[in-house]
């Protein structure tokens, strides 16, 4: 493939990192019970925001966010009713991108911007987004953020090994992409000290997060509008 | 042609220069938008699209609703609508330019937007659009020109752009179609998420669009010789009419569904409309006036003795305009994005700029009807047709 | 020719305004950028020739399979395996995006904006101001003990 110009190189040739994590479809379960115990802990929030220099803005209406938490009511608004226990109630639940099978933000980007890899995970290509925006409309775990003015004032501690985004442009959760790229595990599972996160291969029937899946009783959020969430929630 | 729009009254002049004006002070802000980011407006990570995507839905109406005089005169021979076609399509002209110019605000890396072109993608609402709407803005171009340019030769059009021509009508629904689908195919938009969008927005564009364009043909008669004709103006208004009542039943199937189901989200955004949600209430004024407004102009345009009363017609039409310009232009938008998925609420206003950035693309708007119009008028007058 | 005595004269205005920077610059040519070539690191990713002529296409190439292909690793043209990426290999010998990149860039006025978001090397250090480095400081005693 003469791919560049005239130069010597004629042959342009690229591989997977060797050492990656690779899975069928990508998945993750979030034992809510032990978040319970140690709360309030947002060690996993802080571990993924500073890693991927998510700007910490202060106007609530530019907020950026990739992982985040909020009550049972809002993280399962059709779910959630007025008899619910205490436990319930009290409860925090870490929100994040859900990978979705059928992701509808992927459906309606202009650009392919967003799109979805082959192992699940809905990945963004900050190089082509145009920020029309239409993926925020589109997703219904409200899993976007925009940019609505340049993020680098508000990251005080960057990470110098990764990015920062420019104004224009929408993010999210992108599993690690770069991290599983490495071997390593997303950012908030390592975070976590009490494990009470986990990701595995949900392609794969004898993987741990199936076995988990078959023992315990999760939810998953919006299940009903059928996309396909990938984040699995242990009541 | 051309020539026509350069000599002029001083009123003309006066006119041209103020919107060239006034589109400048708009691009000044948009400079400043560029610079900041859209962070500049109202908008916000909940409601994520506003004032500009709002204002855009409602021109592409505005746009779609030329067939309502070019159907009846191509299709039916319904001479009367003569002089009124070429009109109408310059006024989709200007309003199609006008809803491209509020997508390129709207885009956070206004200097990416040709990556929809560079890698397009079928299974996006937007694809289409970009397709039909700059396809619509060049049909009527071609048509409205040459339909133009036959009277001034004295001719009648050529036949090569009749298929064009018939090519417009379907193409005029299509427009108003593909902008409703990139919001009714929205799934956890409740608001949205409904089949009656498309025909609503048909609705709502067939009554607003000749309201307008009665309302500029108005002013028109008022300072040159052009009259369409009383005939024509009446049967405007009985397009209106049927219009307006289509729009509110279709509004009021939207109101059964969601209460007579009980589902409470797909009454949420319409409660937050209309009532408020948790003391949230800052769109309640703005859409009672919007239905006040339609309700009251539809009694009178049902009415024989007001429609026909052609010195309350403008009147009339300014209810129109403004009613369903708040409903599609701040309601339809915004509401959808109240509550969030999440079912918190954030509230949106537009902002100084923003709304200074949308009046400067209507005043680029209006300057290119206003010169198209003034080129229609003369070559009219140098035949001696009015 | 209607109106000569105004259309040549506003001709030859046009001519003269537009090439007035051709007058102002005649003779001072800017002199020849001079990059700072690494010292410690002999090879680049492929010769020099190449990369100076060829640079902004691998690097388009490289950012398309990273990002959309999950490609990380680029094997030169002499079998030898490169990470993909700009600003934690290319930087890793150009440790200076001011004596390197924008030496070029500025003289034939290019603006690429990979830095808009990419962090250059100069700015890692710079960013860590004094509140900036105890947040550092508190991060990596959080540091996770990893498990799996």
């Amino acid at each position: 493939m003469g791919v560049l110009s005239k130069g010597e190189v004629k042959a342009y040739a690229v591989k997977p990192s060797e050492k990656g994590l690779t899975a069928g479809r990508w998945a993750m379960v979030i034992d809510t019970r032990v978040c319970r115990k140690h709360e309030p802990c947002e060690e996993c929030i802080h571990a993924c925001h500073h890693l991927h220099n998510v700007p910490q803005i202060p106007y609530k209406k530019h907020e950026i966010k990739w992982i985040w938490k909020d009550e049972f009511e809002h993280a399962f608004p059709d779910t959630a009713h007025e008899y619910a226990n205490e436990v319930l109630k009290d409860r925090e639940f870490l929100l994040l991108c859900n990978h979705c099978e059928h992701p509808p933000c992927v459906r309606v980007c202009p650009t392919k911007a967003t799109f979805k890899r082959e192992d699940g995970i809905v990945m963004m290509d900050m190089h082509r987004c145009i920020g029309c925006r239409f993926c925020m409309a589109a997703c219904p775990y409200g899993s976007r953020s925009f940019n609505w003015r340049d993020p680098r004032p508000f990251i005080k501690n960057p990470n110098p090994s990764y990015p920062t985004r420019m104004k224009g442009v929408v993010e999210k959760c992108t599993f690690c992409t770069e991290r599983l790229a490495e071997g390593k595990l997303p950012a908030c599972v390592e975070a976590c000290k009490h494990g009470a996160i986990i990701v595995g291969d949900l392609a794969d029937p004898h993987s741990e997060i199936n076995k988990i899946l078959r023992e315990y009783f999760t939810l998953r959020r919006k299940v009903h509008l059928g996309t396909g969430p990938s984040v699995f929630y242990i009541i | 042609m051309l020539e026509k729009a350069l000599v002029g009254s001083k009123k003309y002049y006066a006119l041209v220069f103020f919107l060239a004006a006034v589109f400048l002070v708009g691009f000044f802000f948009f400079l400043k938008q560029l610079k900041f980011g859209l962070g500049i407006t109202g908008m916000s990570r909940d409601v994520s699209w506003g004032f500009y995507v709002a204002q855009f839905t409602y021109l592409v109406g505005v746009a779609a609703s030329a067939v309502m005089v070019v159907l009846p005169y191509y299709l039916h021979n319904y001479k009367d609508y003569g002089k009124l076609t070429i009109f109408g399509e310059f006024l989709a002209i200007g309003a199609v330019t006008m809803c491209l110019l509020f997508i390129v605000v709207d885009i956070g890396q206004t200097h990416r937007l040709f990556n929809v072109l560079l890698h397009p993608t079928p299974n996006s609402m937007l694809f289409y659009d970009m397709i039909v709407l700059n396809g619509y803005l060049l049909l009527n171009l071609i048509c409205g020109w040459t339909a133009l340019h036959a009277i001034y030769k004295g001719t009648k059009y050529p036949d090569w752009v009749k298929p064009f021509i018939y090519l417009s009508i379907p193409w005029a629904f299509s427009i108003h179609t593909v902008t409703a689908f990139l919001y009714a195919g929205l799934p956890g938009r409740h608001f949205w998420l409904t089949a009656v969008m498309a025909p609503r927005f048909l609705a709502s564009a067939f009554c607003s669009g000749p309201a307008l364009l009665l309302l500029l043909i108005y002013i028109v008669k008022t300072f040159t010789r052009f009259d369409p004709g009383e005939k024509a103006i009446k049967a405007l208004a009985k397009t209106i009419t049927y219009a307006l009542l289509a729009n509110l039943f279709l509004f009021g199937c939207e109101l059964f569904t969601a209460f007579y189901s009980g589902i409470p989200s797909h009454q949420f955004s319409i409660k937050y409309l209309f009532a408020g949600l948790h003391g949230h209430m800052k769109l309640v004024p703005w859409m009672w006036t919007a239905y006040a407004l339609m309700l009251i102009a539809a009694v009178l345009f049902v009415i024989p003795k007001t429609r026909n009363n052609l010195g309350l017609l403008p009147l009339l039409c300014i209810l129109v305009v403004i009613g369903t310009w708040i409903d599609k232009g701040m309601g339809l938008i915004i509401g959808g994005f109240i509550p969030n998925p999440l079912e918190r609420i954030t509230e949106y206003m537009p902002t100084f700029p923003e709304v200074m950035i949308s009046v400067g693309i209507y005043a680029a708007g209006f300057l290119i009807i206003t010169v198209l119009y003034k080129i229609a008028i003369s070559v009219m007058e140098s035949r001696g047709l009015i | 020719m209607h109106d000569a005595g105004k259309v040549i004269p506003g001709i030859i205005a046009f001519v003269v305004l537009v090439t007035v920077p051709f007058w102002t610059n005649f003779g001072k040519a800017a002199p020849k950028p001079q990059p700072e070539i690494p010292k410690e690191y002999k090879k680049c990713v492929e010769s020099r020739d190449f990369m100076r002529r060829e640079h902004m296409k691998l690097l388009r190439k490289w950012r398309y399979d990273v990002v959309r292909n999950n490609m990380r690793i680029y094997i030169n043209s002499e079998g030898r395996p490169i990470n993909m990426s700009l600003q934690n290999e290319c930087m890793r010998c150009h440790s200076s995006k001011k004596k390197f990149c924008d030496v070029c860039h500025d003289y034939v006025s290019a603006h690429p904006y990979c830095w808009n978001c990419h962090i250059p090397p100069e700015e890692k250090k710079g960013w860590a101001t004094k509140e900036v480095k105890s947040l550092t400081e508190e991060a990596s005693s959080k540091q996770p003990a990893s498990h799996h």
